[in-house]
């Protein structure tokens, strides 16, 4: 068996998103479980049909273990890989065995977090996370992490390849128009160039606008075989190929800073989908900071290598440009609840439905995800979704 | 190996940092440096990693100035070296403003102390 015979067997049949934004006063667990119930509703199944999970979470080290016992399930097939925010990509190579083998039939993938409001601070969250998951190389250097790392990934590109501040800012502002026809999108207010530029620094190059939003949400996504999908609710988006790279966990440790794993995972997917670049209507990557989408686009091969910045100028990936990148308005302006995966996932499914109302981009068949996790582009996880005329 | 055997290369690294010496290793299977100190080298998957003194010259990678306010400590530099062995590392680089690091930057090791134990930190070669 090979990557290619599981192409198409499988489809995202259901979607939910729940607690965007600011969810105060509520749990992580009770949005998960919200957008879960959602996921499962909008499939037309019942939560006693979920016989698959796939979950993980920053802070609890047996997360799966705690999400079953909120939904009250006892599932067959149970996945917890933390490769970061990747990971809600990453999750469907798994639910894809597991369901294609028969050891299941419907996987409910799911997230949810309270980072913005919850009452336990970030700041001791981080704090937690540094002591129990230590780099002794790194610590005593204080980097803000991840903007730090991700700040000489974006500073080493700008070297080699001539990318400028601006390049990095009309990803920012590229994002911010598509969540302005976006109703759920967290940040929608104006956004130029020059606001980006002048904005308060975090870690040289980028200021507050080049990286993601920190706000809350949960979101959750049912996939069950193809043979079943037709005959459910919605209509199926086929998922064709999902290839994950793991490369490093720090950024002293990867080898290019210019060279993301994306290189390598949407080599694999994009071969076992038998697609190109070229083929994809609509282009969802995980923005955790302005220049992953330019690395993304040159890493997945929609430009050359170093011609990111060029390719973003003049409004190329905003609404009515030559390519509709992250048209929910991403992680830098419609959500970022710390692991974002799931949330770009849901939005090329939401496209490839047709339902995306102001921001539908016109016939879409065909969608690249593109995940991203660690604090320096460590783990990167490609897939290729597709309606079933476009199989 | 010349690091005793009841310690692991994390402590001997740990060690000889303490006493104000850098140690990067180098593999007597394939031959290249590594960093961070290991228990097999990451390119042949050998054990025979021997430690080795690097001439502490090198050339900054990447750089970024974290913000900070001045009441919390100021602005200050995080780099990534990589020295003349050919090894990567994450440092700082001391002896002249953060914004003034520059990528391509010739720069000279030094283990100062700090956090209660010896540290890496880069100062511009040529610089005191």
């Amino acid at each position: 068996m090979s990557a290619k015979d599981l192409r198409g067997k499988v489809a995202i049949v259901g979607v939910g998103t729940a607690g965007c934004g600011e969810a105060t006063g509520f749990s992580e667990l009770e949005i998960l479980a919200q957008a879960a119930k959602a996921a499962v509703e909008d499939a037309g199944l019942a939560m006693a049909d979920i016989d698959g999970i796939c979950t993980a979470n920053l802070s609890a080290a047996m997360w799966p273990l705690n999400v079953v016992e909120y939904l009250g399930i006892r599932p067959k097939f149970v996945e917890g890989t933390n490769v970061g925010g990747a990971a809600f990509v990453a999750h469907q190579t798994h639910a894809m065995l597991a369901l294609a083998a028969g050891l299941c039939d419907a996987v409910l993938v799911c997230y949810g977090s309270n980072q913005r409001t919850s009452t336990f601070g970030r700041k001791e969250r981080t704090a937690a996370r540094n002591l129990l998951d230590h780099n002794p190389y790194e610590a005593p250097y204080r980097p803000f992490n991840p903007p730090s790392s991700y700040a000489m990934i974006a500073a080493r590109h700008m070297y080699q390849y001539g990318t400028t501040r601006r390049h990095l800012a009309e990803v920012a502002v590229a994002a911010r128009k598509w969540a302005q026809l976006n109703p759920e999108a967290f940040s929608r207010g104006p956004l130029d160039v020059e606001t980006v530029l002048n904005a308060r620094m975090i870690s040289d190059p980028f200021t507050v606008y080049d990286c993601c939003l920190v706000t809350d949400g949960a979101a959750a996504y049912v996939i069950t075989r193809a043979d079943r999908a037709k005959d459910l609710k919605q209509k199926p988006v086929h998922i064709l190929s999902n290839a994950t790279a793991a490369w490093h966990r720090s950024v002293a440790n990867m080898a290019d800073l210019t060279v993301t794993p994306s290189k390598e995972s949407g080599e694999r997917a994009f071969a076992a989908a038998g697609l190109g670049p070229k083929d994809m209507d609509v282009v969802q990557i995980y923005d955790a900071f302005t220049i992953n989408t330019i690395l993304a686009l040159e890493d997945l091969g929609f430009c050359g290598k170093g011609e990111g910045g060029p390719f973003v100028e003049d409004g190329a990936i905003a609404p009515g440009g030559k390519l509709p990148v992250n048209t929910n308005g991403g992680g830098l302006s419609c959500v970022h609840p710390n692991m974002y995966g799931a949330f770009a996932t849901i939005e090329a499914v939401r496209q490839l439905r047709g339902t995306c109302g102001e921001r539908q981009v016109k016939d879409a068949k065909t969608a690249v995800v593109n995940g991203n996790g660690g604090n320096s582009a460590s783990s990167q996880s490609t897939s290729v979704l597709a309606t079933a005329d476009a199989l | 190996m010349d690091g005793a055997p009841d310690q692991g290369a994390e402590a001997h690294y740990r060690a000889a940092l303490n006493q104000g010496r850098l140690l990067i290793q180098r593999c007597e299977s394939c031959g290249k440096h590594v960093f961070f100190p290991r228990s097999i080298c990451p390119h042949c998957w050998s054990e025979s990693l021997a430690w080795v003194e690097p001439k502490g010259s090198g050339t900054v990678y990447s750089t970024t100035t974290v913000r900070r306010k001045p009441d919390a400590g100021g602005d200050y530099n995080v780099s990534l070296v990589d020295l003349d062995e050919g090894v990567r590392m994450m440092s700082r680089v001391d002896g002249v403003p953060p914004g003034e690091v520059k990528i391509g930057m010739r720069v000279a090791a030094e283990v100062i102390e700090e956090g209660g134990g010896g540290l890496v930190v880069f100062r511009p070669e040529g610089a005191r």
